[in-house]
């Protein structure tokens, strides 16, 4: 029942999703107000729809309904229910439905708190957001279907892949699904107001939260995959330029730009077209990283071949959205009249920079993911570009941008003044030359960048805060007037503030773990000791047991350092019995110098030996913090008063509503 | 007028990007530019293929007459699905074919997919590194070049060649470039 209850509520949602597509549309057009008023009803309803189709899948996956094709596929009697749960969206069809959920999640979410946006407006941005998902219930219900029956159920099913089997990978999808749905809003804002002829300070204001919302999530998303590529792949890496990865790197990158350009049209009422075209971009990079990665286009183009139904459709429906919402910019987009006149030295001119740093390098990261796609497509061998073209392109351009992103928020808006600006970050100066001369003392035969790097993240870090101690006239003023001031900082300056801090953190742990890694690869007989980055690591040998629904092997480590014992560790290594695939659980202690990280190989021998493979990664867990500051930052901005400013009185606080003097 | 364009310009991005991809996924594979056409052929030496007493294969054996030269690899499906025509050219002495043995993880698993199938090569050569693909500048495999008395590539062929490429292209350019050799 469940599966065909599922399919029938996923129908029912697509033709709701028509009539919110079209009639709201045209009554917006016409001034008809009771047509206006259908977008929030069918926001709802097709909400409530979706809720019970994914309701329907989850509950075909926790009973091991395995009468439906895609529960065989993906699951098994003996997986933990959290991963049965995971296995929903684990899979092609699956995670398209939990798209279309989170999709339609933000369209209720729009239709609830867009109490203070005008009734036409608000019911185009849902009707262009229905839009969206008729796209994609088409696409499920005409090409993977997750409903579908086999004709003979088999016993058990073809289990989920072990990689996937991890607490952070069943999160992980969610989040970055979330990130990549939540641009649709500001997409949905954008073509809207192309509809209307309309940017203003009003709908910056508006567009905002929606984006904050979506940068956190993406943040947070890439992080933790990043995090279960450290972890689960026992390689001691965590980002390798992996398509997937870009896949995932590139919205962010279109959605920060977004961020600071949307500050811009807030503050000044320029670069109002560029923000709209940002926002169709962000969302445009967010759907061809849902495709690319989930319709296996990018590990090879031969899957429009094997499927050709599903590729032409992703084809399509990609030409539609992306080709005809930049039409309607290259139509309407002339029409929005930005004022004022542009100095290079200012904040908008700082965040002009920002804005074309991060363009340029979605940009490249574009080309270095899609490149090999195309060369595949005429005919070529599998061309990886890889992690030096990345390493060469990407770092180069974040160079400078790091660089300004320090000096930016000391700009005036209108007209800045460089000198002063630089004077006040004299001191931040002097203290990147000493932290990059440090770690120049400190590891001489290390590659230059990690000293660059550390002076970057330290030039950042301290103008930051150097920045904050400005603005709250910390050690100028008594400390009753610090402390006032501190707590009447803006959420969305602080937001800001802690934005910025967290990457110079992610900078100094992306750094170390880049910079000094120290790897070290043998076949150890129990109690043998090595010496990793000056930790010495002995092996105490391993031993087998078993897990749900896979064998463990389990080496043991002792790490010590100057004769003293620091941590003990447990390296995993299982072998899932259905797929007979095995994935590592690397031991890991973290510290804030950096991580000890071992992961147990193969056995060797009759002497119960085993190849090790032992790290030493640097500062590596700043990365991660840095991660996270920066999502408390969208958190605090989110929830920046401004945003939900006139809600009750929208029509005129909007008219009041300027833009803010220098 | 001007900031019309500019507003166009995303669109017209886009526009070529698609087309791009349009032409990547529907292009016949077998034309694709090739880089070394007109050109010398790539300096190169190869060591012979196990079990064969040729002294492996290098640039400069190819120079004196017409001659294709095939990258080939025993992994490689369509390799095997042009190794009969290959066969047939070589049984009916058209043009000599000179080998080079792509990417094998192992020695002898070139030789011993020659043996099982036939041998259609004048010179084999052994290039699991890719020093010979990158030079020749191979996308894939099998890559056929035909390269002409003086030593330069004339023409690549994409994709395993079959009695129809040979009739309309290959053979045609191959008579071309003989009777040239007077002239």
């Amino acid at each position: 029942m469940s599966a065909e209850l599922g399919h029938f509520t996923l129908i029912l949602a697509l033709f709701v999703a028509i009539v919110q597509a079209t009639l709201p549309l045209i009554g917006a057009q016409r001034n008809y107000a009771p047509w206006i008023a259908l977008s929030k009803p069918t926001a709802y309803c097709q909400f409530a729809l979706v809720v019970i189709s994914f309701g329907c899948l989850t509950h075909l996956y926790i009973t091991s309904d395995f009468s439906v094709l895609n529960v065989v596929q993906n699951s098994h009697t003996a997986k933990p229910m959290l991963y049965k749960i995971s296995g929903v969206w684990g899979n092609h069809e699956g995670s398209l439905l939990l798209w279309v959920q989170i999709l339609s999640l933000f369209g209720a979410a729009v239709a609830l708190f867009g109490a203070n946006l005008p009734p036409a407006f608000r019911s185009r941005v849902l009707a262009v957001q229905a839009m969206i998902a008729i796209g994609f219930y088409l696409f499920i219900l005409l090409t993977s279907n997750p409903f579908e029956r086999v004709e003979f159920p088999p016993l058990n099913g073809r289990d989920l892949n072990p990689l996937l089997q991890d607490p952070g990978l069943a999160f992980h999808p969610p989040m970055l699904y979330l990130g990549y749905v939540g641009f649709s809003i500001a997409f949905s804002f954008a073509i809207a107001a192309l509809i209307e002829g309309r940017v203003d300070a009003a709908w910056a204001r508006w567009v905002r939260p929606w984006t904050l919302a979506a940068w956190m999530f993406l943040t947070g998303g890439i992080a933790l995959g990043s995090w279960w590529a450290y972890y689960e792949l026992g390689w001691g890496g965590w980002w390798f330029w992996d398509p997937v990865e870009n896949a995932s790197f590139m919205p962010w990158l279109a959605g920060t730009a977004l961020l600071h350009s949307a500050v811009v049209v807030e503050k000044r009422e320029t670069l109002k077209g560029w923000t709209v075209l940002l926002a169709i971009i962000a969302f445009s990079m967010s759907l061809l990283g849902t495709f690319l990665v989930r319709s296996g286009v990018l590990t090879s183009v031969h899957a429009f071949a094997t499927d050709p139904a599903r590729g032409v459709f992703i084809l399509a429906l990609l030409i539609i959205v992306i080709g005809g919402s930049l039409a309607l910019f290259a139509w309407r987009g002339p029409q929005l009249k930005s004022g004022g006149l542009f100095q290079p030295i200012s904040r908008e001119g700082a965040l002009l920079f920002n804005n074309l740093g991060m363009t340029v390098a979605t940009a490249a990261v574009l080309l270095g993911t899609l490149y090999p796609l195309f060369l595949d497509a005429i005919g070529g061998s599998k061309v990886s570009v890889g992690a030096p073209f990345f390493n060469a392109v990407f770092i180069p351009l974040m160079i400078p941008m790091v660089i300004a992103m320090a000096i930016g928020p000391f700009l005036n808006w209108k007209r800045g003044d460089l000198i002063p600006a630089l004077s006040r970050l004299k001191l931040v100066f002097m203290l990147a030359i000493v932290g990059g001369a440090a770690t120049w003392a400190m590891e001489m035969d290390g590659p230059f960048m990690g000293v660059i790097g550390i002076a970057l993240a330290v030039w950042l870090g301290a103008s930051t805060l150097t920045e904050l101690a400005g603005r709250i006239h910390l050690f100028r003023a008594g400390p009753a007037e610090t402390l006032r001031r501190l707590g009447r900082v803006p959420r969305a300056t602080w937001g800001m503030t802690l934005g910025h801090f967290g990457l110079a953190l992610a900078i100094a742990g992306m750094t170390g773990a880049g910079s000094w890694k120290v790897e070290s690869i043998q076949t150890m007989k129990p109690g043998e000791m090595v010496n990793v980055g000056g930790y010495e690591f002995t092996f105490n040998g391993a031993e087998q047991s078993k897990g749900p629904n896979y064998d463990i092997v389990t080496g043991k480590f002792t790490a010590r350092k100057d004769g003293k014992v620091v941590t003990e560790m447990l390296a995993e290594k299982r072998a899932y019995r259905v797929r007979s695939m095995p994935t590592t659980e690397a031991a890991i202690h973290t510290m804030i110098s950096g991580d000890l990280y071992a992961v147990i190989g193969d056995p060797e021998g009759n002497e119960g030996a085993y190849v090790t493979r032992l790290y030493f990664n640097p500062l590596v867990v700043w990365m991660w913090i840095g991660a996270i500051v920066m999502v408390l930052g969208g958190a605090v901005s989110v929830t920046d008063v401004r945003h939900r400013i006139g809600v009750p009185h929208r029509r005129r606080s909007a008219a009041t509503t300027k833009p803010a003097e220098a | 007028m001007k900031s019309r364009i500019l507003f166009l310009a995303p669109l017209l991005v886009f526009a070529v990007l698609v087309g791009y991809f349009a032409v990547g996924l529907t292009m016949d594979p077998r034309k694709l530019p090739n880089m070394l056409q007109g050109k010398p052929v790539p300096e190169f030496t190869l060591a012979a293929l196990l079990g064969r007493d040729d002294k492996g294969f290098k640039n400069t054996d190819l120079e004196g007459e017409v001659t294709l030269v095939n990258v080939f690899g025993s992994w490689c499906v369509a390799c095997r699905v042009e190794h009969p025509f290959l066969m047939a050219l070589k049984e009916n002495s058209l043009v000599p074919i000179h080998g080079i043995d792509w990417r094998e993880e192992d020695k002898s698993a070139g030789p011993d997919w020659l043996k099982k199938f036939g041998d259609p090569y004048t010179l084999a050569g052994d290039d699991p590194k890719s020093r010979a693909a990158i030079a020749f500048g191979v996308t894939g495999a099998p890559e056929t070049f035909l390269v002409d008395q003086k030593g330069v590539v004339r023409y690549k062929h994409v994709g395993p060649i079959n009695q129809n490429s040979w009739d309309e292209i290959i053979h045609p350019l191959i008579k071309k470039l003989r009777e040239g050799k007077g002239s």
